[in-house]
């Protein structure tokens, strides 16, 4: 047998080999920080280069007239770079050590290609920033920063270059790892480090610097990429299995073929395929070189089912007790990647997962400044610009928040008329306080800042005699909703007190004519009663809302603009038969015959609320009863 | 099955996924055959994509005429051994036409041969998606090229253009008449390649292996003495111990002298003597740049 290095058979030498992890990282600094050469030396050293390639650059060198080699021709790739002498694109590079493979995304640093850089980052596992130590944390550092940040990199290295050219001083290594660290606070960052190299000199590159930085005891930048444990990384927990295709080469065999996203699929789990909700049991895992009792993360098989069930591409097979969220409307974050502006009434398509669909950009809601983290008012993006958005697609997705699970919280929007990848999108938690609606006009533009009042809410208060309420009234349609709010508007005003009632109808053809009946619409609508009931309260009257509002979560983001403390619920309970018999409308005849979609409580969810303020049962009793009822409540409550 | 995967495992599954993506999007793609030990490794992740049904695509070999006998000896045995559809495209006009590297240039042949060819084939063919065996690490132009890369309507590459990839979310839209190249091996580097021929048991063409064989030897490159090659004064074929790292056209691909005669042999030499593979294409000697240039133009 051969022998290669340390008398190991070359046979031995393969398996070890084969045992190897993949670690995929990107590298992010701007053009003087010396990434290109950090990155030569890093290949260079790890063997990566090989000889020809070397004698090419000599080569190059020379026509540059650069003189000696320069590691940055390593990597640099294409022509008109070479020419410019700066890296414009993401550039993939591998090299490996006896312990793992590493993929690089060698990604540019300055401003106007962030595009790149979110690219780089989007498979990266880990990510090394550049600081050149002379110049201290630049906005620019911030922004790669932000930026991995964003793109959801569990691991940063912040790879403080050219130490050699501050004396390998110890002290300004810890004032930028201090000044990084603050900023690094502000951000979701899981695991940082920082590692003092210059680059040129080779020194903590690969090999440990024991000669100038004798107070740095961490490891090197190759030693942390190869000792870097990853294996926590992945989610194993929320089974996510996207259908990518299906294959059927008999009528015996029924295969759906997938990567798994997170999650281990296993024979003879129960499995619910999304959207239809039907369930069955997983047959078998299916791979040529035999079938397997269970798949992880990231690995690409086929899987049967013990039930036949029309499953296709874009469905998802998930644990029926542990589903994502299934909406066609998400919240997200954009970064725009096109050099044609963002269109708020553009035409674009959604891919996600194995999901492809038309979808609409509902709202802008704000922008992000990637270096202050500001956020701006914007009513569109530009290339390289970060926003909050609100998307709704005609298909329904299948998605978790971005944060817990990369694979199934990310997207792309393609531009339906180009055919070009326009953005790159990570979906946001919608409960999260942050995201709530009524943030949306919270903006750091002083502008839009509310005019100190001249007269106080107190004041107004004294002067009407009573401290302005809102009492939200929900139910189905046409359970007496409306009946009871005017009879309530009534009372409080012949007693002296001043209410005004807003309902559906008023709103929709006024405040709200704009407003489609989408999901995302009706939630839209919502907020605007929501805040013309907090504008009334603060004129001093008490707002009656009378609106179906069947979404508790809904409600719940009302009584969050209005203030809790003067938000009253009020439920009319009443039975589907009693609505349907007072439902002039004829709706819900309609949604017996399937004409009418949507309707609460009928073919549409409608969540009671838990813990109502006060109830009205049409049923037992008459709208003035129950008015009076509320009328005594607010006044022993001292509001009126 | 421990609760990872190892690097050639990631590769394998993320090639799957690129694959099967293809033929989920597209409606008639094509998968390039060059009979080299790339494409032999790519047609065997199509097979394990698609299992236990057939590959769903046909392949396609974009022939020159100047390819060496064992390849083609070599091609026809394995696709039919795994029962894929080989389909074959010759620019006939330029091959009656006598193109040869010899009198034309190599630049020139190839545009013929392989650029000019291969855009005819798959506008011919009507192909909108065809996959290519190449890998990011074989030149400095292709460590920026996507995996789904797109091709106008006369297959040109536009490197500044490109659409962003990001994930694993593959962007396959296009307009009547454009394409999509598909590079499912990107990732892989020259060892994981041999390394993956050498767990999976992968066939490849034997010129890959060592052998005694005829050569004319030209500064420091074995020219190959498969067909007829015009001789420089005082050049005669000799007998050298070599093997081959590419396969190419007969006149264009050199050898490299090597006792290699087995995978890990090969690449334990690999490992040893690291020269990087397509050096031993001489078309790369060509220009500065010259990859980036015929990519342009619609190379692969």
């Amino acid at each position: 047998m051969k022998k290669v290095n340390k008398g190991k058979t070359i046979e031995a030498f393969l398996k070890e080999n084969e045992q190897k992890e993949l670690l995929r990282f990107s590298s992010a600094g701007s053009v003087d920080d010396g990434k290109s050469t950090m990155l030569g030396h890093l290949l260079h050293d790890a063997k990566g280069v090989y000889e020809d390639q070397l004698a090419s650059i000599k080569n190059a060198s020379k026509q540059m007239a650069k003189g000696e080699i320069d590691y940055a021709l390593f990597t640099d790739g294409l022509k008109a770079e070479r020419e410019q002498g700066i890296t414009i694109d993401v550039a993939y590079r591998y090299f490996s050590t006896p312990k793992r493979k590493f993929i690089v995304a060698d990604t540019p640093g300055h401003e106007q290609y962030t595009r790149n850089m979110a690219t780089g980052a989007s498979t990266a596992q880990l990510a090394v920033i550049l600081i050149d130590a002379r110049l201290g944390v630049l906005t620019q550092s911030k922004r790669h920063l932000f930026i991995s940040s964003l793109m959801g990199i569990p691991h940063i290295i912040v790879a403080v270059n050219k130490m050699d050219l501050v004396d390998y001083s110890e002290e300004v290594f810890a004032k930028i790892k201090k000044d990084f660290s603050a900023f690094a606070r502000k951000l979701n960052i899981k695991d940082l480090r920082f590692v003092p190299i210059s680059a040129l000199v080779g020194d903590n590159v690969a090999a440990r610097d024991k000669e100038h930085m004798t107070w740095y005891e961490g490891e090197s930048l190759l030693e942390l990429l190869e000792n870097v444990y990853i294996g926590s990384d992945r989610n194993m927990v929320d089974l996510r299995y996207p259908v990518q295709y299906v294959l059927r080469p008999n009528l015996n065999f029924r295969g759906f073929c997938g990567q798994v996203a997170s999650g281990v699929i296993k024979v003879g789990d129960e499995v619910m395929a999304l959207p239809s909700g039907k369930r069955s049991h997983v047959k078998a895992i299916v791979t040529m070189d035999g079938d397997l009792d269970h798949a992880i993360p990231g690995q690409s098989v086929t899987v049967t089912l013990e039930d036949e069930i029309d499953i296709s591409r874009g469905d998802m097979l998930v644990r029926p007790n542990n589903l994502p969220q299934t909406d066609r409307h998400i919240e997200a974050t954009l970064i725009w990647m096109s050099e044609q502006p963002m269109d708020p009434n553009g035409s674009y398509f959604i891919k996600q997962t194995t999901m492809t669909s038309r979808c609409r950009l509902e709202k802008l809601r704000y922008r992000i400044d990637v270096n202050t983290l500001h956020r701006e008012k914007a009513d569109h993006l530009e290339l390289n610009e970060i926003g909050r958005v609100s998307i709704v697609s005609n298909r329904k997705l299948m998605f978790d928040p971005f944060e817990q699970n990369r694979a199934t919280g990310s997207f792309i929007l393609i531009d339906a008329i180009t055919n070009n990848t326009v953005a790159a999108g990570m979906i946001i938690r919608r409960e999260s306080a942050d995201d709530t609606p009524e943030l949306n006009g919270k903006t750091t533009d002083e502008r839009l800042r509310r005019h100190p009042d001249a007269v106080g809410t107190a004041e107004r208060s004294e002067r009407l005699g009573q401290i302005a309420q809102t009492i939200w009234v929900t139910g189905l349609v046409a359970s007496g909703k409306s009946d009871l709010a005017y009879a309530l508007e009534k009372e409080i005003f012949e007693k002296g007190g001043l209410a005004y009632v807003l309902d559906g109808e008023d709103m929709r053809l006024g405040l709200c004519r704009d407003l489609d009946f989408t999901a995302c619409d009706k939630a839209e609508h919502i907020r605007r009663v929501a805040e013309a009931a907090k504008l009334l309260n603060e004129a001093g009257v008490t707002a009656i809302c009378a609106f179906v509002s069947p979404f508790r979560k809904a409600r719940a983001q009302a009584a969050e603009i209005i203030g809790k403390d003067r938000f009253k619920e009020v439920y009319v309970k009443a039975s589907l038969e009693y609505c349907a018999k007072h439902d002039d409308k004829g709706l819900y005849k309609g949604a017996e015959e399937g004409g009418v979609k949507g309707l609460a409580g009928v073919n549409a969810p409608y969540e009671a609320p838990a813990a109502p303020w006060e109830t009205f049962e049409p049923e037992n009793e008459g709208k003035e009863a129950c008015a009076f009822r509320i009328f005594e409540k607010l006044r022993k409550e001292g509001k009126l | 099955m421990e609760d990872r995967l190892t690097h050639l495992q990631e590769l394998e599954s993320e090639s799957i996924h690129i694959i099967r993506e293809v033929a989920a999007e597209f409606a008639n793609p094509v998968m390039l055959y060059s009979i080299g030990k790339d494409s032999s490794v790519m047609v065997r992740l199509a097979q394990k994509a698609f299992y236990p049904a057939p590959i769903p695509f046909p392949l396609l070999h974009v022939d020159t005429n100047f390819k060496f006998h064992d390849m083609y000896a070599f091609r026809d045995k394995f696709c039919k051994d795994i029962g894929a559809e080989l389909r074959i495209y010759r620019n006939e006009e330029a091959i009656a036409a006598g193109t040869n590297p010899f009198d034309l240039g190599t630049q020139k042949c190839c545009s013929l041969l392989k650029t000019q060819a291969l855009v005819d084939a798959i506008r011919i063919g009507k192909y909108d998606a065809a996959f290519g065996g190449a890998r990011r690490d074989e030149e400095k132009s292709r460590a920026k090229e996507r995996i789904f890369s797109f091709r106008d309507e006369i297959g040109q590459w536009e490197p500044k253009n490109q659409r962003p990839e990001l994930w694993n979310l593959y962007n396959a839209k296009i307009n009547k008449g454009e394409s999509i190249r598909v590079f499912p091996l990107s990732n892989w580097t020259e060892l994981d390649v041999w390394q993956y021929i050498y767990k999976e048991n992968i066939p490849i063409v034997p010129m890959y292996f060592a052998k005694e064989r005829e050569m004319v030897v030209r500064d420091d490159m074995l020219i190959p003495l498969d067909g007829p090659i015009p001789l420089k004064k005082g050049e005669k074929p000799e007998k050298v111990m070599c093997r081959f790292r590419t396969l190419g056209c007969y006149p264009c691909t050199g050898a490299i002298r090597s006792t290699a005669k087995t995978v890990p042999e090969i690449i334990e030499e690999m490992m040893v003597v690291t020269i990087s593979e397509r050096s031993t294409r001489i078309i790369d000697h060509d220009t500065e740049g010259s990859m980036e240039i015929k990519k342009r133009e619609g190379y692969f």
